[in-house]
């Protein structure tokens, strides 16, 4: 049996391009490595909780009726109303460093006025920044060269630590190089972030994650976990067939992976030895620890809904040169979204960089105590500048690079792939084609675009060449 | 299918593509650009649910006939006389 497009992996970008196919009548097909659909944004179950893995907030969100932005264009192509994806806006979060505090909300206008009041010297730049933003079209599909953010941030603000908190957020939700950042990337998520904001859905990623499982598969998509591809066979150039762990061989006229760039290519037969150098792959991960409290946040302090913070005058994002950096991180409060029934339990989590070298290296037994010591470490200093929890965690579970690599294949488990992007997802062989994180868009809305993205522009709106 | 029935079709195809839309509501001569905000992705999406439901190739040269819901009824109904509205 032949079928017309096959995907590789079942995270958003690959459940979103499944979708489009399936619903102009592609026969197509989703293999999955893992036993769960997700990849970076899963669940888990431990102790009858259901866990997201990523999660913290969908970036990107517009009100019902906003049909010209990412996620309104996103709900129109496959099909699902707002409500569907019932989602509930954050109350309020914000970016702290030692001297300066500036909170943001779904209202831009909040962020505009923080920057007039912390930073009255800097707001002029911080105005016409917005508006070479505003004018930017960050969405096309041509690959272009890369452009320092940093430069051009550089000739609109002096003032280094504003530069440090605008960076701080956006990079940590979304880039891929370490320090420095694309500015088609910066433009991305400073849309997404703090044009258009942060909200949460009730049920998580379990729920988003079924309602595109059980649409893709009620227009006859077909969907095989536990299955992994093996190798990816051209001849000529040209796609030919896939080979699964086991052996199995399965015929298409298309591929679409979402494993990322170069984890494709390392699968291609005949190698493409060029392409699938390692030392191009992305290095920025995490280790994230999550506490599940018996109060609220609110009643131990906590009043945001996510804080973006800093505990040191410089803000560095890069691979950390102990197991993780504990300088800087991301707090996020699940509870402190507007939801209209408060959630069963209270919950923090956080975020800090990590080194998947130095995790990679450790033996077993003291990954796990390093797990402890660090996750230790990154609250005695989170302390220093909120509130003590630690009395009221009732569950605790932390996860690092290691983690990430081993249940979504990517390599140094870096969360944002490559900073390579294919923007245009071809790749060397023909009807080979790269969707989701290392195609460009990235995080929850980013991924789900590029799927449809990619489905519209290779298979949908052209003839599949006929292999050779 | 008579005029009436193409507007119809094409009604069911604008409610599918925007879940979120009162398709009742729509004026024949307004710009369908203007009243439901459609960008260049919703117009291949109504190009590709007339192959889908109907079987009728609408080529890139004649995109612009589906500007407005009276030049899409215009457009279509010459090509789509032979076709069943499905109940
Ligand atoms: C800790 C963490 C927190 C995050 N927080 C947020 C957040 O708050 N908001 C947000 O918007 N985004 C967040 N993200 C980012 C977001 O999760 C990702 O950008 C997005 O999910 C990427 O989707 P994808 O489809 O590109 O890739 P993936 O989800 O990685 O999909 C690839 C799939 O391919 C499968 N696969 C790989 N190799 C093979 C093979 N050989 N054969 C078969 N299958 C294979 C994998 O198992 C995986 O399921 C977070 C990510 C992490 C890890």
């Amino acid at each position: 049996m032949k079928y017309d497009v096959i995907i590789i992996g079942s995270g958003l970008s690959g459940l979103a391009a499944g979708i489009r196919l399936a619903m102009f009548d592609k026969k197509v097909l989703i293999v999955e490595k893992h036993t769960v659909v997700g990849g970076l944004n899963s669940f888990y179950i431990r102790k009858h909780r259901t866990i997201d893995v990523g999660l913290h907030a969908m970036t990107n969100y517009a009100p019902k009726g906003a049909r010209n932005t990412p996620l309104g264009k996103l709900l129109k192509q496959l099909r699902f109303s707002h409500d569907d994806f019932r989602l509930h806006e954050q109350e309020m979060s914000e970016i702290r460093f030692p001297d300066k505090c500036l909170r943001f909300t779904n209202d831009f206008d909040l962020l505009q006025q923080e920057v007039r009041e912390q930073f009255p010297d800097a707001m002029d730049g911080f105005m016409k920044l917005v508006a070479k933003i505003e004018s930017f079209d960050e969405l096309s599909l041509t690959t272009s060269e890369w452009t320092s953010a940093r430069d051009i941030l550089s000739d609109y603000i002096s003032n280094p630590v504003l530069i440090d908190m605008l960076f701080c957020p956006l990079m940590y939700y979304g880039n891929a190089s370490e320090r420095d950042m694309d500015f088609y990337q910066f433009v991305i998520m400073f849309k997404s972030i703090f044009m258009e904001g942060f909200a949460k859905p009730v049920g998580g990623m379990y729920y988003i994650l079924n309602l595109m499982v059980d649409r893709y598969k009620s227009l006859g998509g077909e969907l095989r976990m536990g299955v992994e591809v093996q190798s990816i066979n051209s001849a000529k150039g040209v796609f030919e067939s896939l080979t699964l762990a086991g052996g199995e061989h399965l015929q298409a006229d298309a591929v679409i992976s979402s494993m990322g760039r170069i984890e494709t290519f390392k699968r291609c037969e005949p190698a493409l030895v060029n392409e699938a150098d390692e030392s191009l792959a992305g290095q920025v991960s995490f280790m994230e620890s999550l506490f599940a409290l018996g109060r609220e946040p609110k009643d131990l302090g906590y009043e945001r809904s996510i804080v973006f913070f800093c505990t040191e005058d410089r803000f560095r994002y890069e691979v950390p040169t102990n197991l993780i950096d504990i300088s800087s991180g991301v707090l996020c409060c699940p509870n402190n979204f507007k939801y209209p029934e408060p959630l069963s339990e209270g919950m923090i989590r956080l975020t800090n960089l990590a080194s998947f070298g130095l995790w990679d290296a450790l033996p077993r037994r003291d990954y796990i105590d390093a797990k402890k010591e660090w996750r230790t470490r990154a609250l005695e200093n989170l302390f220093t500048f909120f509130p003590d929890f630690r009395d009221s965690v009732v569950f605790l579970d932390s996860f690092t690079p290691k983690t990430i690599l081993k249940y979504t294949g990517h390599l140094n488990g870096a969360v944002y792939g490559s900073p390579a992007k294919a923007k245009d997802g071809t790749t060397p062989v023909r009807n080979l084609f790269i969707c989701g994180t290392d195609q460009g868009f990235l995080g929850i809305v980013g991924a789900t675009l590029s799927g449809i993205s990619m489905a519209n522009l290779h298979i949908l709106q052209k003839k599949v060449a006929p292999s050779a | 299918m008579t005029r009436d029935e193409v507007r119809q079709a094409v009604v069911s195809i604008l409610a599918d593509i925007a879940p979120d839309e009162d398709v009742s509501s729509i004026k024949d001569d307004v710009t369908l650009r203007e009243q439901m905000d459609l960008d260049s992705m919703d117009f291949l999406d109504i190009v590709m649910e007339l192959r889908k439901r109907f079987n009728v190739e609408v080529p890139e040269s004649d995109y612009q006939q589906l500007v407005s819901m009276a030049s899409c009824v215009q457009y279509l109904q010459p090509l789509l006389k032979d076709r069943q509205l499905a109940s």
